[in-house]
């Protein structure tokens, strides 16, 4: 990448290597010096007129990038961004040929930026563009907005595909000299969504269960999932005000151990559906994406979670009453 | 990859016109300005429209000729929404900058006028806490009039306000628009966008030819912004020889037999085949925005489905896109659209069956 770049949108959903890119992105930008990053707590004093607003942020920072992650300032996210911007153009980096160079900002998550903070964006991408460059990453670019979108190159990052999971496996398996049974990597490759980091991970579990590997040797599940596997077997079972009560201490337990609520929800839908008739497909996928919408304007993902379970158990009753009276 | 001329700018500020006659297509706003130059005369104005048409350049472009280079500073507040634009900041900002008094000496060839200019790009930005900060703009107009009460100076303070579409239609800012000259800016039309394309082009190096000209003004839909950066895009993606292929792959839009798939896979009313297509879009990390309104277009265009199958899926999508904006997830967003559209089609009723 050259100096007339501008600035990038790199979207895709998580796992697709969107970090990894930029990384390698920013080596070949600035050389081995992009690598030596240290880890900053660092603490703004902003003045927003009538009073200072103290934010502290946790940042990544070479001699020529800064990467952070916005959203974690929750609603002040905007003051960050701007601050760091503005800094970041009155210390700029001279170049070799002793011109003044510029720095690269990396956003993280941009897609969970406040609608202030993205507009916030707009007018400062284009004011401060000769002195800072803009890196943004989130996995769905549907909520940046438009204006922001307009003002970057879109660099879409799609998902590999299991034949691409499959040669990384197979070559991380020749690295670390391991023998794969055939078929084994495909197995794995199959159960990961398409996603690497999963695959690379239960590659890694499984390599701990057992070696050798076994051609029929079982790639389990995370523990999450089966805990939610067990959930859906267990309504599917029982649809009463009882067993509703047991799940929601399981639902509780998911909640706590930093499962997000959405990552439940969807992933309990993946079960249901599973066993469901395509009727009933229809109506569970409808209230799963009705849920989930509550769910984000709300703020007790537990209860929404909860009436989705509660609306499965009441239709799925109703279906089997219908059909076996 | 042939070599591409170096500038350490994004074309979108590298070809930002400098003299308010190089806007283009703003023939309204333009004829006032021009004869502001002369006159000095310099209405308080509001600037509208969608993005990539050119307000932010005007106003800035105005403001630079009217003062210059060297006063520019002390003559020009810009504020845009990445200032802080809270009540007490605007307040405080404008007054301290309005209350400096200024004479007329012209300087350095420039008009000079003896007023000071105040550019609040983005009004728009500010949508939801609007009524808040929207309302102590108008300060300066009051507070103008205080000061001439209080001084003998004759201070005017001009006040630029530019903004994207969605205010204007607002009730919150009628008092502060009553007050100033509208201006509308109309989305740029296909030739105005071709011939800066190919201006820019031919000072880049670049080869263009006519479809791949006319796919981006297309694409681009009247936003000049939008066009340039698909043009700076493709020329570091593909190098000097652009064809109307690259263009569409560095717009996001997304390719139409991703879209069929879906379709016929909604068409075959098999769930579990839909859900599967979904599945891809997500993975392959489509906009789910973008494919809804692709989709749209497919719907609304097929002739063997009937209008109030449309209607219905309509009403689907209009949701979803609520949904979307909300923050919901796109993958269920989806699939519920295309569980919709299948139901339609296959005239299933609207109503669920078992959920009460
Ligand atoms: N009417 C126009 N004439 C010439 N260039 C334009 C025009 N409108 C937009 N542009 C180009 O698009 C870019 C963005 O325009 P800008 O004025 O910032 O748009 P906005 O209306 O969103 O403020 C500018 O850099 C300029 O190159
Ligand atoms: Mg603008």
């Amino acid at each position: 990448m050259e100096q007339d770049c501008p600035h990038l949108l790199f979207y895709g959903p998580s796992g697709s290597g969107k970090k990894t890119l930029i990384m390698a992105l920013l080596r070949q930008m600035f050389g081995a010096s992009a690598d030596k990053v240290k880890v900053e707590n660092k603490n703004w004093k902003v003045d927003a007129g009538t009073r200072t607003i103290d934010i502290e942020l946790t940042t990544l920072s070479s001699t020529h990038h800064v990467e952070l992650n916005p959203s974690d300032a929750g609603f002040q996210d905007r003051y960050v961004v701007q601050e760091i911007i503005k800094e970041m153009a009155k210390n700029r980096p001279i170049d070799t040929k002793g011109k003044k160079g510029f720095k690269v900002l990396v956003l993280n998550e941009v897609d969970k930026l406040s609608r202030e903070a993205q507009h916030s964006l707009r007018r400062t991408m284009e004011k401060y563009s000769a002195s800072c460059r803009l890196i943004l990453c989130c996995n769905s670019s549907s909520k940046v907005t438009e204006a922001v979108r307009s003002r970057c190159l879109n660099m879409r990052i799609n998902a590999p595909t299991e034949g691409e999971i499959v040669n990384v496996l197979e070559f991380i398996g020749k690295k670390e000299g391991l023998q794969l049974p055939s078929g084994f990597s495909g197995r794995i490759a199959q159960q990961s969504n398409r996603s690497l980091r999963r695959a690379i991970l239960s590659f890694e579990t499984c390599r701990v269960q057992q070696y050798p590997f076994t051609s029929n040797q079982a790639i389990s599940p995370m523990d999450w999932e089966e805990y939610v596997s067990e959930i859906a077997s267990s309504i599917f079972k029982e649809q009463s005000p009882k067993r509703l009560f047991e799940v929601r201490g399981k639902l509780y337990e998911l909640l706590i151990n930093c499962i997000p609520p959405e990552i439940i929800l969807k992933r309990l839908l993946y079960e249901l559906l599973k066993k469901l008739d395509s009727e009933l497909k229809h109506e569970i996928s409808h209230w799963a994406a009705y849920y989930e919408h509550r769910l984000r304007l709300g703020q007790k993902a537990i209860f929404h979670l909860e009436a989705f379970v509660a609306k499965f158990m009441s239709i799925y009753k109703g279906f089997l009453i219908e059909t076996f009276g | 990859m042939a070599p591409v001329l170096q500038s350490s700018q994004p074309w979108v500020e590298k070809y930002r016109p400098r003299q308010v006659k190089d806007v283009a297509h703003q023939d309204e706003v333009v004829r006032v300005l021009t004869n502001t130059l002369e006159t000095t005369n310099c209405p308080h104005m509001l600037f509208y429209g969608p993005p990539g048409t050119g307000k932010t350049t005007t106003a800035l472009a105005i403001a630079h000729q009217l003062f210059g280079p060297e006063l520019y500073k002390s003559r020009v507040l810009e504020l845009n929404a990445s200032d802080d634009r809270g009540i007490n900041v605007v307040r405080t900002k404008i007054k301290n900058f309005a209350a400096v008094a200024v004479g007329s000496a012209r300087h350095g060839g420039y008009p000079c006028p003896p007023y000071k200019i105040i550019i609040l790009d983005e009004a728009d930005s500010m949508t939801e806490d609007a009524q808040a900060c929207l309302m102590p703009c108008g300060a300066p107009w009051r507070h103008t009039q205080k000061l001439q009460d209080s001084s003998s100076f004759v201070i005017t303070s001009a006040g630029i306000i530019g903004m994207g579409m969605s205010l204007i239609t607002g009730p919150i800012i009628e008092p502060l628009a009553s007050r100033c000259a509208k201006f509308r800016f109309k989305p740029l039309t296909e030739e105005i966008m071709s011939s800066r394309i190919l201006y820019i082009s031919k000072e880049e190096g670049l080869n263009l030819d006519s479809e791949a000209l006319s796919t981006l003004s297309a694409i681009s839909q009247g936003d000049l912004r939008r066009a340039i950066t698909y043009l700076q895009s493709a020329a570091r993606l593909f190098g000097s020889s652009i064809s109307s292929k690259d263009l569409i792959s560095v717009s996001g839009v997304i390719p139409g037999d991703v879209v069929q798939a879906l379709f016929s896979a909604c068409r075959n009313g098999n769930f579990d085949m839909a859900d599967k297509e979904v599945k891809n879009v997500i993975a392959e990390g489509y906009p789910v925005s973008q494919m809804l309104s692709q989709l749209y277009d497919v719907i609304v265009e097929s002739d063997d489905i009937s209008d109030e199958q449309k209607a219905r899926i309509c009403k689907k999508f209009a949701e979803a896109d609520k949904c979307l904006v909300d923050g919901a997830d796109e993958y269920l967003q989806l699939l519920d659209v295309a569980s919709n559209i299948m139901r339609a089609i296959s005239n299933m009723p609207q109503e669920c069956s078992f959920g009460s």
